[in-house]
């Protein structure tokens, strides 16, 4: 799904909720990832200072980011790693492009990154020619069936496995039908390792990149990270410009954090810390490392002193495990890259209120994300600014909504017509036409019932309560 | 917090939807608090704290409702609200949308004496609830402030248990949002139609014959799906639920 710009999120809300698959799997996958988060974060307390040391982490580097920049620049200079700045997503795609066309490759294994997917990456190296094949597993699957990242972390988890034999034995050749899981994967493996060693260059995403050391850092379960950053001759790493962190020092609070609220684990099988090609002498890894620093918007992001938080995030998806919203409908409903809470804040920022606003109204505001965010990310409090910078913007008020609210201010101002829109709600009961917004509460719901008699009434006749 | 018993007078705020739609359930509150010894006071200027505005996006709106609520407590009494949204944003936000604003210090002084009912009620020393209704299953609904921003439910929970004939049986999903969120119920019907469907359906499968919660906002969104299903189960504001089962002519 690319996004476009007649972005119809009540029509992919309708299909999401209709899809009972969708919604089993998605319930039963949320649970456990729930669960595992749980099991690694057994004490309150403890978690709690954890969480705050994260924060406080991020919040420092993102206090000093241009600094930090420059001095990753340097560093990474130093150990041989070759920086390209991309202002926008088509200078990165121009920059991957150029480095491939530089040694004339045409083949491309990529590891998990979301910054990629913000980038239209694979599609844009196929219109060039270029074979891009993914290699983390559920990314895999996804690009057989042609479809984008349902999640942050876990792209496919929208299939169940029988979905999964499915597309194997449909889309890749010599694949027989099975559900076994082992079987499933070993076919994935077995297309894979082939690839691995055909692509001329190996591209990957970062968790973290060290500003003190020029490290990168990219955390993952399957090796195909190690496998894409070590095998072809050429690395290409993308990331956004908030992934820098101050020092080594820091890692070990943030790892904990991202690896337990991802996917419940205390660590995960693979962490690399990439620290620049082969050295002369050496048996093994690429022979030139580049990375491609993306902002897309995000330095436009950190220059407002509120909503600069959105750049805190760790991209470990738990907020996405936790809302009720994303568990109902999907990533694919949401219909950009980054979905579920962090994508109704973040999405709004990067593509615009008029294009993608919307998306800050598909919060029922529990704080279900902002209690268990690593990083703390006060996100109702930024889909709360959100909304009101569309309430205030020309291209997405709502003049009726305004008017609206002005008459609820005048109504909860003064006494007078308090007491008399009370009478009147008294009076119609729950005679009031179903239209507009009452139209939508009736839907599953019967109208609210106005008392005949409001507390305020009922207040001034019951003995011994004093109205100062 | 100070301690409760310090305060021989309290005020008391009724939040909009008691108001119109459940006053029963604040009428209980208040004679909760009276049966105790409190002297209640109720500002009759008072209306609605102004979250809805406030998370609609329209702050100015929002800013000059509350306004209007904390010059209606100027007193140093506690202010005592029976619902963990309306006292999160009361506590919490007015603090936040006042920033940068004249009557910042007002407000906080305001804030800073701001309690949930249930909370209040459950932490008055030597408060005694004796249960004279007949047996019933009940069941939670755990609000998502009054969880997350006023950290309330254990004690509220804590009352429902003193009531020796009410057997408590929890949700599956009891700290999953019941899909109301103000605005949000009309604004995305169909998702919020989705979460309140699921949590009926949750409370179906405890049998209890009534659901207790602490915010009439979730209790009008939870009553209202189950009434349009024409399900036996009543969902009932804590106040009135515990003023109804220990009140002397029962």
């Amino acid at each position: 799904m690319r996004p476009t710009d007649s972005f119809d999120f009540a029509g992919n809300v309708s299909r999401a909720l209709a899809d009972r698959q969708l919604r089993r799997n998605l319930r039963a996958a949320m649970d456990t990832l729930i669960e595992k988060r749980n099991s690694v974060f057994p004490d309150p307390q403890e978690t709690e200072a954890l969480r705050e040391r994260g924060a406080a982490i991020k919040r420092r580097a993102l206090s000093r980011l241009p600094a930090l920049l420059a001095q990753l620049e340097e560093k990474l200079t130093a150990n041989g790693i070759q920086v390209h700045w991309a202002e926008t997503t088509d200078a990165a795609n121009q920059a991957v492009l150029d480095i491939m066309r530089a040694h004339g490759a045409t083949r491309l294994v990529k590891g998990k990154s979301m910054v990629s997917e913000e980038m239209h990456l694979n599609p844009f190296l196929q219109r060039h020619g270029i074979e891009s094949m993914e290699t983390d597993l559920g990314e895999f699957i996804i690009q057989l069936d042609n479809e984008p990242p349902s999640h942050i972390i876990v792209p496919a988890i929208h299939k169940n496995r029988d979905q999964v034999a499915r597309t194997f034995h449909e889309k890749i050749p010599d694949a027989p039908y099975t559900e076994d899981v082992e079987e499933l994967t070993a076919i994935a493996r077995r297309t894979l390792r082939r690839k691995f060693f055909e692509a001329q260059v190996g591209l990957s995403g970062v968790n973290f990149a060290v500003a003190e050391t020029g490290t990168l850092c990219l955390v993952e379960n399957e090796g195909n990270g190690r496998m894409c950053t070590t095998v072809p001759p050429v690395h290409i790493a993308v990331m956004g410009l908030e992934k820098v962190i101050e020092k080594l020092e820091d890692i070990p609070p943030l790892l904990r954090l991202l690896t337990g609220s991802a996917t419940g684990q205390l660590v995960t099988t693979y962490f690399n810390m990439i620290s620049g090609p082969r050295k002369p002498g050496e048996k093994d890894g690429p022979r030139e490392v580049h990375l491609i620093i993306l902002d897309n918007g995000r330095t436009r992001i950190l220059a407002d002193p509120v909503m600069r938080e959105t750049l805190l995030c760790v991209r470990c998806g738990t907020c996405l495990n936790h809302c009720p919203v994303y568990t109902r409908l999907g990533g694919h409903a949401y219909g950009f890259v980054y979905p579920g809470p962090i994508g109704e804040i973040l999405t709004p920022q990067m593509e615009g209120l008029a294009r993608a606003g919307v998306l800050a109204t598909a919060s029922s505001l529990c704080n279900a994300c902002e209690e268990v965010c690593p990083v703390k990310i006060p996100i109702p409090r930024l889909l709360r600014r959100l909304r009101r910078d569309m309430a205030a913007a020309a291209d997405t008020a709502d003049p009726l909504e305004r008017l609206a609210w002005k008459g609820w201010a005048l109504m909860n101002r003064v006494p007078l017509v308090h007491a008399l829109a009370l009478k009147a709600g008294a009076l119609l009961g729950d005679r009031l036409p179903a239209v507009g917004p009452l139209k939508a509460w009736t839907g599953v719901r019967t109208p609210p019932r106005p008392a005949a008699r409001s507390l305020h009434e009922l207040v001034r006749r019951e003995q011994g309560v004093q109205n100062e | 917090m100070k301690h409760p018993q310090r305060y021989g007078k309290v005020y008391f705020f009724g939040t909009c939807l008691i108001d119109a739609l459940f006053p029963q359930a604040g009428l209980a509150a208040i004679r909760l608090l009276r049966r105790h010894g409190l002297r209640v006071v109720f500002p009759p200027g008072q209306s609605c704290c102004g979250q809805p505005a406030y998370n609609s996006g329209f702050f100015d709106e929002a800013r000059a409702v509350a306004l209007r609520q904390v010059r209606c407590f100027p007193e140093d009494y506690p202010v005592i609200v029976p619902s963990g949204s309306c006292a999160g944003m009361m506590k919490y936000h007015y603090p936040e949308l006042f920033a940068g604003h004249p009557e910042l210090e007002t407000v906080r002084r305001f804030s800073a004496r701001v309690f949930e009912f249930s909370r209040f009620l459950a932490d008055l020393p030597g408060l005694r609830l004796e249960d004279r209704g007949a047996p019933l299953k009940a069941t939670w609904h755990s609000s998502c402030h009054a969880l997350r921003e006023m950290k309330v439910i254990g004690h509220a929970k804590s009352l429902v248990r003193r009531l020796a004939n009410v057997e408590l049986v929890e949700l599956q999903r009891e700290s999953e949002c019941c899909g109301f969120g103000g605005t949000f119920a009309v604004k995305q019907p169909q998702i919020s139609a989705a979460m309140v469907t699921d949590k009926v359906d949750d409370i179906l499968d405890t049998g209890a014959a009534v659901v207790l919660g602490i915010d009439c906002g979730c209790l009008m969104n939870i009553a209202g799906a189950m009434e349009k299903r024409r399900l036996p189960v009543s969902c009932m504001h804590l106040a009135q639920f515990i003023w109804e089962r220990t009140h002397e002519t029962n």
